[in-house]
């Protein structure tokens, strides 16, 4: 058993493991760290963007190059549409992958780079919310990246990226970087999934089974559990143990396991969601109340739903409650109207509600008295009459490389009294904000990632007792950000082999297979005479035809045509005692045995007149004859009579 | 072998108050807990003394599936569970979950309040017994205990209407409920996987129907209601308030607006937009075709129909009115007939089926003059039209879900006698598997092949595979296993017998049989033993015979030849194993009989 690890963000992770001939790809992760070195995209000519210096690192006098890169504060910019980092594609060839497994919407976006144009052939499963929510976000960015064709694609940068100043420097394998995919693409390719429940059993070509179980983090999240006849790997993505909008976690499935792959643990170790979401409200209330916009960068499902509901709650109750929400995406109307349609994926509180029935989220009702208003675009018919300030807007893409988030900050950066809040972790603020500066309005940093912290990844891990633990190695050093917080990382303990994993490695698994599975049926079970060798264990041969079909192993009766295939084979053991043999030979009138011990407890014994010979040792006995086969026979019986068979 | 034991208490050669007792593997299962429609008195509950003479069934019974929320399926639901007495696990979808308390309350207002039935549940009843219910997913699998197994596939028939898959150790059951093979104007088809069950037990209530094309029943249904609302009578059309009315409802929606027709459609039920709530939210569970534009267009919003008052009864020209409840056997749809029923313009159209002994039924049936409780007589004079929208597979259907599933068997239930026993003919015919149709109280007992899982050593699999691959390809041959299987507590191993006798810690002990005889052969002797192999190869064409160094081997059976060059006597030496007494003593007798 292998493990490939193809992706350098373990928040976006993307796995091969390969075990029982059959390649499962974990998780289709899309790294979108690149962005941040790119400018944003606008489309409304940004004057400020478009008057921003050239930059040419020092001694390079490339034409090429001239144009390319630009700079704002000390950082450096490509100014070229922007681009991805898709799964490490050297270690393995996507076409010998049998099938891609999807733990949740935001562990999908490569899927497009996988699976089209590279000759896969497998199939894809991801929960129906998965699905769904992730061809949301697909689209979303093919929109935002197709609303603001550029002129020109830089390529030349891409060779002199050593000797530019940090953090360009540390871009991560930008000559991989790849273009978007367009929406022909994203079609294809999600066509391609197949629509799984949690705890649905899905057979793999015999040889292996998975489950989705429900991980608690988002809509529709699972952690996937691989198991054959007596090995069990549990992959565990993105999982949450606090109590937010989408199903529970199941722990119990995830028990016992011999591999226990974890990865995607949260992004913002040291600070806590909860608290995060209070900062947030009060933030929100003290800036309406100044008269001031609040910018909320978002992806358009999520934590964005628990926000919703959150703030205005908070904010009638802060009085503020006048102040309108916009919800800006183009894919805003559809994440809504899904979020009230995947009851079954829910909490049971929301669950419950449905069967009264009322919408499980309470946006529905918030989106019917106008307390929150949806639009595609910034553009959209409608926005500019509805548009209200001060006002609370979310709106993507959190990367603030592209999408209306652009637009807002334009329009609101150089008044103090607006504020912008970062909730989504995935990107560092400050980065973000990079191309923008020197901005006037406020910043604040509530990063609200629910998925497990270290404290509760290491309690899980001694609640599930797996064998073997595979991290990424970074789980297994304090955060960058804070090297003093050594309790911030995955413990080694002696009861669990931590195997950590990096970038562009194949890990050897240490899971050896000693048992198969085969099914015996009726007839070959009705013959079967287990003889008790001693109390509690008893052994029985079985002869029968083998038939092999999708992996699996049945065992047939024989039938007559086989001629001369001992059907019953039994087996002797024990040894023979020389005196009862001798016995046994006077009884059936061999009365000239001769005996003659050759030393150790190896026995001749001579039959003159019927020329024959018997050795008899402790674990095998020779019967040496002429062609006589009544001798023989007599022989054989004699020497059976004084050993045990089965 | 092992055996399945099927007993319907209802529905068994009968359409209504669905109730199977299936027992597999030791456990006992209740498939649905309906209730009879044309029935006033006990009989409209399925006899649960069959189970047990008195006391709660929690004991005899593991658990209980419903597959959908029509009342003849789940309206003896309350009873069993909290009057007879049961507390165990309740499974359905979670549509059902939502919709089914609902109907229940409904009929339950209807029996006790209109009819002044003594002897029903209570409300409360009705919440505490859904309290019991565990909602399901579908194609989730649902352990129930540590070896029982349920498995939900899409069925069509209403929103959130399921088919069971049911699993105890080698044995599995499906249970279809009600199902429809062909999508319609909300739902989609059936499905299910190649499951190879031992026993399908499916629903038989169009038998002996092929339905025609639904576009044909449907131009049919809305010329029907368009020629009686031009002669200014009134329709009235008895539904379920969930299910086959929210097509009608879209059928007629896009008809009027099409046609630009004034006259007013009501739908009598306050019901109506709470269900259409439903439909709503369940949209997952509904056609393909409604999911892709629920975000645009909810199809549920109707503009052209409207609540209906009791008032307009007696409103004067035409109108088409949809009420519960659907086999006018209560309610408003029995009371708007009593008005509508005397004149001739008016038309009544059926879109169900009617169970024997309910008003619809007897209508259907030709009854020109029905008489009621208090003596009322009503003369029958409007048009009475039936047309089978109720979304049941069709003989075709059924056939078509049989080839779906590949049952080993499989039983009719819910369907009326004389059908059922033509249906099992052609299905007996069609797939040669045998077919059961037991009335209700009448048990079959169906034995099921044995299919028992052992682990097996994967050095012993591996030589098997080794050993058939070295093998020229020949398609007839059949591969062999041999091993020793090691019952060890509660485990069950297959190995080599060495490893076997390693694992029991004994030692196993070889017989060996050497024979000599002497052949006369001129020659070397190294001729002598090719000549033997060519021999042998030519009598043992299923084995594979081997020669090397010059000794022949044909499974552990060693043949040796020696003697002078020049002598033509040559002895020849087969050795074997115990194990391979009858291969031995069979060479040796070729051997005997070729030298002499």
């Amino acid at each position: 058993m292998k493990l490939y690890c193809l992706s350098n963000d373990p928040n976006k992770p993307c796995h091969i493991l390969t075990f029982r001939e059959i390649t499962v790809m974990l998780d289709c992760g899309l790294s979108m760290q690149s962005l941040l070195n790119f400018l944003p995209l606008s489309f409304v000519p940004s004057n400020r963007l478009l008057n921003l210096s050239n930059y040419m690192p020092p001694d390079v006098s490339d034409p090429d190059l001239e144009g390319e890169l630009k700079e704002n504060g000390e950082r450096i910019f490509v100014d070229s549409p922007p681009e991805f980092g898709p799964p490490l594609d050297k270690l393995i060839d996507f076409a010998q992958v049998d099938v891609i497994l999807i733990s949740n919407y935001m562990c999908m976006m490569a899927l497009p780079f996988v699976t089209e144009g590279t000759g896969f052939r497998g199939r894809v499963y991801a929960t129906e919310p998965t699905l769904h929510i992730g061809r949301l976000l697909l689209e979303e960015l093919v929109i935002y990246i197709e609303q603001c064709p550029k002129s020109s694609f830089s390529s030349q940068w891409k060779n002199y990226v050593h000797k530019c100043p940090s953090p360009f420097k540390e871009a991560f394998m930008p000559k991989s970087w790849k273009q978007i995919y367009n929406m022909s693409s994203v079609n294809a390719s999600l066509s391609r999934i197949q629509m799984v429940g949690y705890n649905e059993k899905i057979d793999v070509y015999g040889a292996l089974q998975v489950i989705p179980a429900s991980s608690g983090y988002c809509l529709g999240s699972a952690n996937w559990i691989i198991s054959s006849d007596h090995e069990k790997i549990v992959y565990l993505s993105g999982s949450s143990t606090l109590t937010t909008h989408p199903r529970p976690m199941d722990h119990n499935a995830l028990k016992n396991a011999d591999v226990f792959i974890m990865t995607d643990l949260t992004q913002t170790p040291i600070s806590n969601p909860d608290s995060m979401l209070g900062v947030l409200c009060v933030v929100v209330s003290l800036t309406l109340r100044g008269g001031g916009n609040v910018l909320i960068p978002c992806y358009p499902s999520g934590v964005v739903y628990d926000l919703f509901e959150c703030l205005s709650a908070k904010m009638q109750e802060s009085g503020v409650s006048n102040c309108p929400m916009f919800f800006v995406s183009p894919v805003a109307d559809t994440s809504l109207a899904y979020s009230n349609i995947l009851a079954e994926w829910l909490s049971t509180a929301k669950q419950n509600k449905v069967y009264v029935p009322d919408e499980p989220f309470p946006h529905a009702l918030l989106v019917k008295n106008s307390k929150l208003k949806h639009f595609k675009h910034i553009y959209s018919d409608g926005f500019s009459t509805e548009f209200q300030e001060p006002c609370v807007v979310f709106c993507g893409h959190p990367s603030l490389r592209f999408g209306d988030v652009v637009q807002f900050i334009e329009l609101w950066g150089n008044n103090p009294k607006n504020c912008i809040v970062f909730t989504e972790p995935d990107y560092d603020y400050i980065e973000a904000l990079a191309p923008y500066q020197s901005l006037q309005m406020k910043i604040a940093h509530c990063a609200i990632d629910t998925s497990l912290n270290f404290t509760q990844a290491n309690k899980l891990i001694k609640d599930l007792k797996p064998t073997t633990l595979v991290v990424p190695e970074t789980y297994t050093k304090p955060p960058v950000s804070a090297p003093n917080l050594t309790e911030l990382v995955i413990h080694n303990t002696p009861e669990v082999n931590l195997i950590p994993y990096k970038w562009g490695e194949i890990i050897n698994l240490p899971v050896k297979r000693k048992q198969g599975q085969l099914f015996i049926e009726t007839d070959v079970a009705s013959k079967i005479v287990p003889v008790e060798i001693k109390p509690g264990l008893s052994l029985s041969t079985v002869t029968g035809t083998l038939n092999v079909k999708d992996n699996v192993h049945k065992v047939q009766d024989i039938l007559d045509d086989q001629k001369l295939l001992n059907k019953n084979v039994k087996y002797e053991w024990g040894s023979v005692n020389i005196n009862e043999f001798k016995q046994k030979l006077f009884q059936e009138g061999i009365t000239d045995a001769k005996v003659e011990s050759l030393g150790g407890n190896v026995v001749v014994i001579h039959l003159q007149d019927e020329d024959a010979l018997i050795q008899l040792e402790d674990n095998n006995t020779h019967v040496v004859c002429n062609g006589d086969e009544a001798l023989r026979t007599k022989l054989r019986n004699i020497v059976m009579q004084c050993l045990k068979t089965f | 072998m092992p055996e399945l034991k099927v007993t319907p208490l209802g529905a068994g050669q009968d359409v209504g108050r669905s109730c199977i007792l299936l027992s597999i593997g030791g456990k006992n299962i209740m498939l649905d807990c309906g209730m009879h429609m044309g029935y006033n008195d006990e009989r409209r509950f399925p006899d649960f003394t069959y189970v047990t003479p008195d006391g709660p069934l929690t004991s005899y019974i593991d658990c209980v599936i419903i597959s959908h929320f029509h009342l003849d399926h789940c309206g003896a639901l309350p009873y069993m569970s909290e009057m007879v007495g049961y507390n165990g696990p309740i499974y359905m979808t979670h549509p059902t979950k939502a919709i089914a308390p609902i109907l229940l309350e409904d009929m339950r207002k209807v029996s006790v309040e209109k009819k002044g039935e003594q002897n029903f549940f209570t409300s409360q009843m009705i919440k505490d017994c859904m309290k019991k219910v565990v909602a399901v997913t579908l194609h989730q699998s649902v352990m129930v205990d540590n070896e029982l197994e349920i498995k939900a596939y899409y069925a069509g028939h209403v929103l959130g209407a399921a088919m069971f898959w049911i699993r105890v150790g080698s044995q599995s059951v499906v249970y279809t409920g009600d199902y429809n093979m062909t999508p319609d104007r909300h739902l989609g088809a059936a499905w299910i996987d190649k499951c190879r069950p031992d026993l399908l037990i499916s629903e038989a209530t169009y038998a002996t129907t092929i339905r025609d094309s639904k576009r044909c029943r449907e131009k049919d249904f809305l010329k029907k209601v368009h020629e009686c609302i031009d002669r200014g009578g009134k329709v009235l059309i008895p539904v379920f308030a969930l299910g086959r009315a929210q097509e009608l409802c879209i059928l007629l929606e896009t008809y009027w607006e099409r046609m630009n027709l004034k006259a007013p459609i009501y739908f009598a039920l306050g019901l109506t937009e709470k269900a259409n709530n439903y439909y709503k939210m369940f949209i997952t569970w509904t056609n393909q075709k409604i999911r892709k534009t629920f975000v645009q267009r909810n199809m549920f919003d109707f503009k052209h129909i409207k609540p209906f008052d009791r008032q307009f009864i007696d409103n004067p020209g035409p109108m088409v009115v949809f009420a519960t409840p659907g086999m006018l056997h209560a309610g408003l749809s029995l009371q708007i007939f009593k008005k509508w029923a005397p004149n001739e313009n008016n038309m009544i159209i059926m879109p169900g089926f009617c169970v024997q002994g309910t008003v619809g039924h007897k209508i259907l049936n030709g009854a020109k003059k029905v008489e009621f409780e208090n003596r009322q007589i009503v003369e029958v004079k409007m048009s009475v039209e039936y047309m089978s929208f109720s979304a049941h597979a069709d003989a075709k259907g059924i056939m078509q879900l049989i080839q779906y599933c590949e049952p080993r068997n499989v039983m009719l239930v819910h369907g009326e006698a004389e059908k059922i026993a033509f249906l099992k003919e052609k299905i007996q015919q069609e797939f040669k598997i045998d077919c059961f149709n037991p009335a209700n109280g009448e048990t079959n007992i169906i034995s099921t092949p044995v299919k028992i899982p052992i682990d097996v050593s994967l050095p012993l699999l591996k030589a098997e595979a080794k050993k058939f691959n070295a093998l020229p390809p020949d398609p007839k041959r059949r591969r062999i296993l041999h091993g020793v299987l090691v019952m060890k507590d509660s485990n069950v191993c297959l190995m080599d017998v060495d490893d076997a006798c390693k694992e029991a810690g004994i030692n196993r002990h070889v017989i060996r049989f050497t024979s000599t005889v002497s052949i006369n052969d001129n020659g070397p002797s190294v001729s002598t033993a090719h000549k033997l192999h060519t021999f042998l190869t030519d009598k043992l064409p299923q084995w594979g015979v081997t020669f090397s160094e010059g000794e022949i081997s044909v499974e552990s059976v060693l043949v040796k030849v020696e003697g002078d060059d020049d002598e033509s006597q040559k002895t020849v030496y087969v050795s074997w194993t115990n194990q391979d007494e009858d291969l031995g003593s069979y060479i040796l007798g070729l051997i005997n009989v070729m030298g002499q």
